[in-house]
């Protein structure tokens, strides 16, 4: 009895004791690792705020936000007309971080591949089928390719991943945008479906002559090979943080007020074609309990939090962005 | 005072019993009404056309169920073809012929098999099994059984094949201990019977074991096909989650369980949501109409061979 009393008067203290302020986000999984460092961080430098963050699908967050069971959204791609008009007052995008597309390959021997967007939505319309073709042989001079047949390997669950690649396709390819369309799930005109990342790259490491798109945090981490893509400007660019920021560099001039922007084929010397931004979602109006310190976090985030994105593999927001997302911050009233 | 306590606690227990019963089926009808509520629009849209309908294109908001079905039923029959055999095979090793010691490590082993998660069956699935067939399985048969459709077509390794083959791994010891069970109920006098009769032992167990136990076996089975129906991870990492209607055991499918698994999530826009709604009561519908046919057959084996009620 005496233990159970003590046990309950430590539960108590303990309860009274971490009673921060809550906030619950709900959303994309792309940058989740990112975010549980970041509200763990920011938790760490301001205990009494603590942020709790489900990583239920882009999708499932703009649900939740519109719903309002969550305190805040995450997607991967902006939300749509027909969903910021269901949302009960105006929604504010905030761009956290970038997140870019890479497209994998297994050419036993083969270290450099080269394509441009063209060849790769030809690729996986299905219309060139052999690594040999000429149109392939003749964007990769330097390497001999070999006389195999393609197969093409793509993400079977629906995810921002494919909404990226896809947006890119439309707007590489007129008809890929006519018979196919983008989207976080599309009608594969070829190829083999595996689930999620893991999948996608299970099936590419086996089967020489495939190719697949992944993240490129996934890929960097497991040390894939990668295609170098042709951008906008005309140069052969790899996946890397750099060349991801640099695509949202070379679109800040057209960038809209509300953030809401394709980066896709984006323009810029060093960008890298298959990027895009992933969002924080929240009200323009909020609670001053709720709204004040997601606020102060979400200035923490383009602080410190880039920072701290960097190490994570994820692509930081370039300077003159950031001051713009800092800017639309302020718009945030609390009542 | 005593006997009314009694009938008292009786009541509750009668009650409690009732209740639970009766709960089964109601949930089973919410989940239906849920499901129906849910997926209405699709209905609205397309009407029974749903089901026959070859195509499946989120972007164009266009559903249909045929490829689907047509993949779910496939694999899920391929896997009881492969795994009722081997049951049937290590059922009869343990009861007619290994001794006690085997008899005990190889159920428990066989046993084990039903406690390994799902998603280790889709790893080693995709990362030895699928290589395996794609290097050595599908390029033989492809070569000498390549004129029938069955074994027609480029060796992926993914595909119907590898999941009727993981199905058929994951539901034998289900199937086997069920078997096993059957044949330890076979009386010994049937078997003495047999022997006496100048039986062999192969003969003895062939028809004193395996045939009385025709429609026990066909049970087990049908508990085996409702577990292949319903099975998501593993079928989703080695099937190629293409959903098309092809008659080679080779070429990608997709399942409707796995489809729910791969799109629900991150489904795109509302009709989408109900599209994979009614492909879950589509799923549901399917399981039903498996089980009460084999039911149908069931009962006819009983008939016939008048044993096994």
């Amino acid at each position: 009895m005496k233990r159970l009393v003590i046990l309950v008067l430590i539960l108590s203290f303990y309860a009274y004791a971490s009673a921060a302020q809550l906030i619950n986000g709900a959303g994309a999984t792309f940058p989740y690792p990112l975010y549980s460092k970041w509200f763990n961080e920011y938790n760490k430098q301001k205990p009494n705020v603590q942020i709790n963050y489900q990583s239920i699908g882009s999708g499932g967050g703009i649900r939740q936000l519109i719903d309002q069971t969550m305190d805040f959204g995450a997607s991967d791609a902006p939300m749509s007309e027909e969903e910021l008009s269901m949302a009960k007052s105006p929604v504010l995008h905030i761009p956290t971080v970038l997140g870019a597309v890479v497209l994998s390959y297994n050419l036993p021997g083969i270290t450099k591949l080269n394509l441009t967007g063209a060849l790769i939505s030809d690729i996986f319309m299905g219309k060139i089928t052999k690594w040999n073709d000429s149109k392939l042989q003749a964007t990769n001079k330097e390497v001999k390719l070999p006389d195999i047949y393609i197969s093409v390997m793509y993400r079977s669950d629906g995810s921002g991943t494919t909404a990226i690649f896809t947006d890119y396709l439309v707007k590489i390819s007129p008809e890929w945008s006519k018979r196919v369309g983008s989207g976080k799930s599309v009608k594969w005109p070829t190829g083999l479906g595996g689930k999620g990342n893991e999948g996608v790259s299970g099936l590419i490491k086996q089967a020489p002559g495939s190719i697949g798109y992944v993240e490129l945090i996934y890929a960097k981490q497991n040390h894939f090979s990668y295609v170098n893509i042709q951008n906008n400007a005309g140069t052969f660019v790899a996946p890397s943080l750099d060349t991801v920021t640099a695509a949202a560099q070379g679109t800040l001039q057209a960038m809209p007020e509300d953030f809401r922007m394709s980066i896709t084929n984006g323009d810029g010397k060093n960008a890298y074609p298959i990027s895009a931004f992933t969002y924080i979602l929240v009200y323009k109006n909020m609670g001053k309990d709720i709204g004040k310190p997601l606020v102060e976090f979400l200035n923490w985030s383009m602080g410190p939090g880039q920072e701290l994105a960097k190490n994570l593999g994820y692509a930081p927001l370039p300077g003159n962005l950031i001051k713009k997302v800092r800017g639309a911050l302020t718009q945030i009233k609390f009542n | 005072m005593k006997k009314k306590d009694k009938d008292f606690s009786d009541k509750i227990f009668y009650w409690i019993l009732k209740i639970l019963g009766y709960g089964t089926m109601v949930l089973l009808a919410a989940l239906v009404v849920v499901l129906l509520k849910v997926s209405f629009p699709i209905f609205e849209k397309f009407g029974l056309k749903f089901f026959i309908l070859n195509d499946w294109n989120p972007v164009t908001r266009v559903f249909g169920a045929l490829p689907f079905i047509y993949g779910t039923v496939v694999t899920s029959l391929l896997a009881i073809v492969i795994a009722v055999p081997v049951s049937i095979g290590i059922a009869l090793f343990v009861t007619e012929i290994a001794n006690s010691k085997i008899k005990k490590i190889l159920s428990f082993l066989v046993e084990m098999l039903a406690a390994i998660p799902s998603v280790v069956y889709g790893l080693w699935g995709l990362f030895v099994l699928v290589p395996w067939l794609r290097n050595s399985v599908e390029p033989f048969l492809g070569k000498y059984l390549g004129f029938i459709p069955l074994f027609y077509g480029a060796p992926y390794g993914v595909g119907v094949l590898a999941a009727g083959i993981i199905l058929a791994i994951m539901i034998v010891p289900t199937v086997s201990s069920i078997c096993r069970e059957i044949f330890y109920s076979v009386p010994n006098l049937f078997r003495e019977g047999a022997l006496a009769l100048g039986a062999t032992h192969w003969e003895m167990m062939k028809l004193a074991v395996v045939k009385s136990s025709v429609s026990g076996i066909f049970g087990a089975s049908i508990l085996g096909l409702g577990r292949a129906l319903g099975e998501t991870m593993a079928v989703t990492m080695v099937i190629g989650n293409r959903p098309q209607i092809s008659p080679s055991l080779f070429s990608p499918a997709q399942t409707l369980a796995s489809l729910i698994a791969n799109e629900y999530n991150e489904a795109s826009n509302s009709s989408h949501l109900a599209a994979l709604t009614a492909m879950g009561l589509v799923l549901l519908m399917v399981s039903l109409a498996v089980n009460t046919f084999a039911k149908i057959i069931q009962k006819r084996f009983q008939m016939r061979t008048g044993v096994g009620k």
